[in-house]
């Protein structure tokens, strides 16, 4: 088929409430590298109340402070239905942060209150008690074949991952879900959860690539190849000189 | 003898002294800080006493962006009006900066020069305002802003919002707050004081935004509804009302009418009650327009007639780093401090007005005091820029992601390079003779590209440059 001819749906959840740190560069970095491509990208922008499209091929969410994810929980928890079918039908999604926390079982915040997650990922996230150290500082993990990542990660809330969960990557700088395990974020199916910001897909190209085969792949059927170009050159030097900003002063894992 | 200076605090006065000027011999920089950090470990009560004796007492300037440059145009208008202003000096906006500025003021006994013309004019860091406020015990407090910035140091935008609620609302905290009306957070400290509150605003809904922009950070009313604007001025800044509750934006008493934006300068009539003067600044940007009008209505508080003010803005020249201005081998180079997305969006917004095609230099670091955080570029719209920039260098720390960030946008840099000294020589060599470089740096970049402008230029080191 020709890429031309090629478009994926692209749905953005709460980008207004949820995107504090910066994580519409994802979008930002998948747009651009969906033109290199040919690929057309159709975002959809989901707010509170809003209807979510008929089908997707692609989810994103970023993260929010307490109060934002306090705000948009209830709404969300009301589309679990449907996100947990579109993840079984193998819908791509990228969860950061606060949507990560979301997109599993529960976060209990600092509060004590059990704000409900769709699920999707098997995972729990607690609020530290008061006065424990936030999680903050660069990451370099490894994930497996996408390679290093790196990222900035900057949450309070620590995860764990419930026995059906797989990391998504290995903390080799950094804090990770909670700290101690030495994981970082999780996956399950084509839906990758992480604390990474940075913004992330910009500095990492094979996970945007990654996240377009998957998309396509839903759009088109399982056969659907991507020939994967080589990564933006100026990607690949930002992604060398945040990983060597890792090494030198984010908090090593043994 | 000043009352409240003992042995101790005399002891800790010339401890810092010493230190400041060893640390200007060797120099190490300006000793704005030292100073301020060993006299106040030895007396901490030095604030306190220092600040009592000023004779006109204590203004505070706090909020994200604009301190620097409000407190300096504040500092010039209580000048002209004959007072003598004491002021902590080039962003050094902690505990330390503020004791370092008052160290420099007293002699051996403890007793400020002039006490009798004095007024204090502090601009302190948004976050440590509510414990330095009380110790300061200013007559008048400014608040500017509230944006994201420095995440990664300061957690999230909503705690410093409430440290703020909590420290006004103590009895007796501040006898006056001048407030941005525009700035929602802001505005609604007004619910919290019991003391006057004097509120500033644009009154031009034609300096509004076409469309918000991604850089929003106040959605929520304190009733929990969200805001509707009939105009938006920067980031969440505007005329917004509640959709939930009564709340809206308060009219302002100092307010900024028939604002014109130009490449160089700005014009707007400054209103106050019945009193309207037109103003012009040498400085662009509506942000401009805003830490104008700030210190016009903190000069308005303190009772500074409004003449004296429309003279000291027209006649200010920019704050340190702050649309600064060098002549460097032949051309112009114009140093623009942008640090959080709404402070880069604005700046940009301000290069829209210079002339195309631009030569720009544009650096990030990564220090504590830049965010080490650089995620932030992703929520400014640097897209503002394509097809107005000629050629683009970029620098600092972590030009990489910069340059990223750019070529995301359509930008493409003609050089990277982390080196400040050479990404500046490329860049005036990028710039034809007789033409003019646009340098948007964030704090530390800043800081490190204006002393190397300054040495090429003549001008002054950092600690030379305020009064």
């Amino acid at each position: 088929m020709n890429d031309l001819a090629r478009t994926i749906r692209v749905v953005t959840l709460y980008p207004d409430v949820m995107s504090i740190y910066a994580d519409r560069g994802n979008l930002i970095a998948l747009r651009a590298r969906c033109r290199q491509y040919g690929i057309g990208c159709e975002v959809t922008a989901v707010g509170i109340g809003d209807g979510l499209p008929a089908d997707a091929d692609l989810v994103l969410i970023g993260g929010g402070q307490d109060q934002e994810q306090r705000r948009i929980a209830a709404d969300l928890a009301a589309r679990g239905v449907r996100l947990r079918d579109w993840a079984e039908d193998d819908v791509a999604m990228l969860t950061i942060c606060g949507g990560f926390q979301l997109f599993g079982h529960f976060y209990r915040t600092a509060e004590g209150e059990e704000l409900p997650g769709v699920g999707i990922f098997d995972v729990t996230t607690v609020a530290p008690a008061p006065g424990a150290p936030r999680c903050i500082g660069d990451v370099l993990a490894d994930a497996g074949d996408l390679g290093e990542v790196v990222g900035f990660e900057n949450h309070g809330g620590r995860t764990y991952l419930g026995p059906h969960a797989r990391p998504f990557a290995r903390m080799r700088h950094g804090f990770g879900n909670n700290g101690d395990d030495g994981t970082e974020g999780a996956v399950y199916r084509e839906a990758i959860g992480t604390y990474l910001h940075g913004s992330l897909l910009p500095k990492n190209p094979a996970v945007t690539d990654r996240l377009i085969l998957a998309a396509l792949r839903h759009r088109y059927g399982p056969g659907v190849k991507l020939e994967t170009l080589p990564p933006d050159p100026y990607a690949e030097r930002a992604h060398r000189a945040a990983a060597a900003v890792a090494r030198r002063r984010g908090r090593p894992n043994p | 003898m000043a009352p409240g200076f003992g042995p101790r605090e005399r002891g800790a006065l010339l401890a810092g002294r010493a230190a400041g000027q060893v640390v200007r011999r060797l120099g190490r920089g300006g000793g704005t800080a030292l100073p301020g950090l060993i006299a106040g470990r030895l007396a901490p009560t030095l604030i306190e006493s220092a600040a009592a004796q000023l004779g006109h007492g204590v203004v505070t300037v706090t909020g994200t962006n604009g301190k620097t440059t409000t407190a300096h145009l504040l500092a010039a208008i209580a000048r002209g009006a004959g007072l003598r202003p004491l002021a902590n000096r080039s962003g050094s906006n902690l505990e330390r900066g503020i004791v370092s500025s008052l160290v420099d003021a007293v002699d051996p006994g403890g007793s400020v020069h002039d006490a009798a013309r004095r007024l204090g004019v502090f601009e302190i860091d948004e976050a440590h305002w509510p414990l330095l406020a009380p110790r300061l015990r200013p007559r008048v407090a400014l608040f500017l802003n509230l944006f994201r910035d420095q995440l990664d140091r300061y957690g999230e935008v909503d705690s410093i919002a409430a440290a703020w609620r909590a420290a006004v609302s103590r009895p007796g905290a501040v006898p006056t707050l001048v407030l941005n009306v525009d700035d929602p957070s802001v505005a609604q400290l007004g619910e919290d004081t019991r003391g006057e509150v004097i509120g500033f605003g644009i009154e031009d809904p034609a300096a509004a935004l076409p469309a918000p922009e991604h850089a929003t950070d106040a959605r929520f009313c304190r009733c929990g509804a969200t805001y509707e604007y009939d105009a938006i001025y920067m980031g969440h800044v505007g005329l917004w009302r509640c959709r939930g509750c009564e709340r809206r934006r308060p009219a302002p008493i100092v307010s900024a009418e028939r604002v014109h934006l130009g490449a160089e300068e700005t014009q707007f009539d400054l209103v106050i009650g019945e009193r309207r003067v037109p103003v012009a600044i040498p400085l662009a940007g509506l942000y401009s327009v805003y830490n104008a009008l700030a210190a016009a209505a903190g000069a308005h508080a303190l009772g500074l007639p409004i003449e004296a003010t429309a003279r000291a803005l027209a006649d200010s020249g920019p704050a340190f780093g702050r649309q600064e201005r060098f002549h460097v081998e032949g051309r112009t180079v114009r140093l623009l401090l942008a640090k959080n997305p709404t402070g880069l969006n604005e700046v940009l917004r301000a290069l829209e007005a210079a002339w195309p095609p631009l030569t720009l230099l544009a650096m990030l670091n990564d220090g504590i005091q830049d965010g080490r955080d650089v995620s932030w570029i992703y929520d400014a719209d640097v897209e503002r820029l394509a097809g107005l920039v000629g050629k683009l260098v970029v620098s600092g720390r972590r030009a990489e992601d910069l340059a990223l960030r750019f070529a995301l946008a359509g930008i493409e840099p003609a050089a990277v390079d982390t080196d400040t000294r050479v990404a500046l020589q490329t860049a005036l060599l990028a710039t034809p003779p007789g033409g003019r470089l646009e340098v948007v740096a964030t704090y530390t970049a800043m800081l490190e590209v204006r002393e190397l402008l300054a040495s090429m230029s003549g001008a002054g080191h950092y600690w030379e440059h305020d009064e």
